[in-house]
């Protein structure tokens, strides 16, 4: 499924090339707990005049790029033990 | 009683405790860089300060809360030391996970500085042994994100056990139930967004923050 790439580091530097997958970590709040940001931004939204704006939820993108092998365990594990706060957030792995 | 502060970078208000602290207990807190793995022998007191600890990236104490020294505090607090942490000081203690819930923005999104009116809901911790129960007092605020979220089990379980140790007596940032800080289970670890640190002598205009820090010297002994 996971789609591979090189990253080249420099010709000359052949051997430390590492195999690199790029990871898009998708963190959003959970359906219930109130979003001020998301709030503020509808408001907004509604001052500018876009009528038909039902919602707005503000989340966070974090790009990753890990070694190829990274165990999808692994992975989920950097998610649950910082990058998202399990009691307030949601998070999504999505591979490049 | 000796004391100790966690210092991390871009904490702000590690002075003001430590200030805080040695006007009650006489003597000068041990400042502990978050670096460190082993805190100092015969403490009473275990501080977690208020500020902006790694410029609040990520989330509000998320990266302090992962520092080598945390391991010990945690240990200590397991252990039944005392352990206070005031503003992102609680940010820091929810994160680790010593403490139920998240601080999430304030509602309204405004940075939040004054002082506030509180209600002390638990007079018997060590923390608020000094208070009456349902004394109403006032503390300053200084914070963006003090917005306090728990699922309502988690809340009813905090009342209903006692570990609401202050409330808001006043809409202040969107807390969840006006919860302005809570105890863990033993009662040994308190966070707090408001600050006593800043209300200990008269030229504070107020001396309302001092008796905590003087039931804690009166319950930990000297």
């Amino acid at each position: 499924m996971q789609r591979r790439r090189t990253i080249g580091i420099a010709a000359t530097d052949a051997q430390q090339d590492v195999p690199a997958m790029k990871l898009s970590i998708f963190v959003t709040l959970k359906p219930g707990v109130l979003d001020p940001q998301g709030k503020a931004i509808h408001k907004a939204l509604d001052g500018l005049g876009f009528s038909g704006v039902n919602d707005v939820r503000a989340g966070k993108l974090i790009e990753l790029d890990v070694a190829d092998d990274t165990s999808d365990a692994a992975i989920d594990e950097m998610c649950r033990k910082l990058l998202a706060n399990t009691v307030i957030e949601n998070y999504r792995i999505v591979r490049a | 009683m000796k004391t100790a502060v966690i210092v991390f970078p871009g904490s702000n208000c590690d002075r003001d405790i430590a200030v805080a602290l040695e006007h009650v207990t006489g003597v000068k807190p041990t400042m502990i860089w978050h670096g460190e793995t082993v805190l100092p022998d015969g403490i009473g007191l275990i501080a977690l300060p208020g500020g902006f600890s790694y410029g609040d990236y990520l989330r509000c104490g998320a990266i302090a809360a992962r520092s080598p020294i945390i391991a010990a505090i945690v240990a200590a607090a397991d252990g039944g030391l005392p352990v206070l942490g005031i503003c992102n000081g609680f940010q820091v203690l929810t994160e680790i996970g010593l403490l139920p819930g998240a601080l999430m923005r304030n509602e309204g999104l405004d940075f939040v500085c004054r002082d506030v009116a509180l209600t002390v809901e638990n007079a018997q911790s060590a923390f608020t042994s000094r208070y009456a129960a349902d004394e109403r007092v006032s503390f300053p605020v200084a914070h963006h994100d003090g917005n306090y979220v728990a699922d309502s089990d988690t809340l009813d379980r905090l009342e209903g056990d006692g570990r609401v140790a202050f409330r808001y007596a006043e809409r202040v940032n969107g807390s969840a139930r006006q919860i302005a800080g809570v105890l863990n289970p033993a009662g040994n670890v308190l966070g707090m967004m408001p600050h006593p640190e800043r209300k200990i002598e008269a030229a504070h205009g107020g001396t309302d923050g001092r008796r905590l820090f003087e039931g804690l010297l009166e319950t930990v002994g000297a």
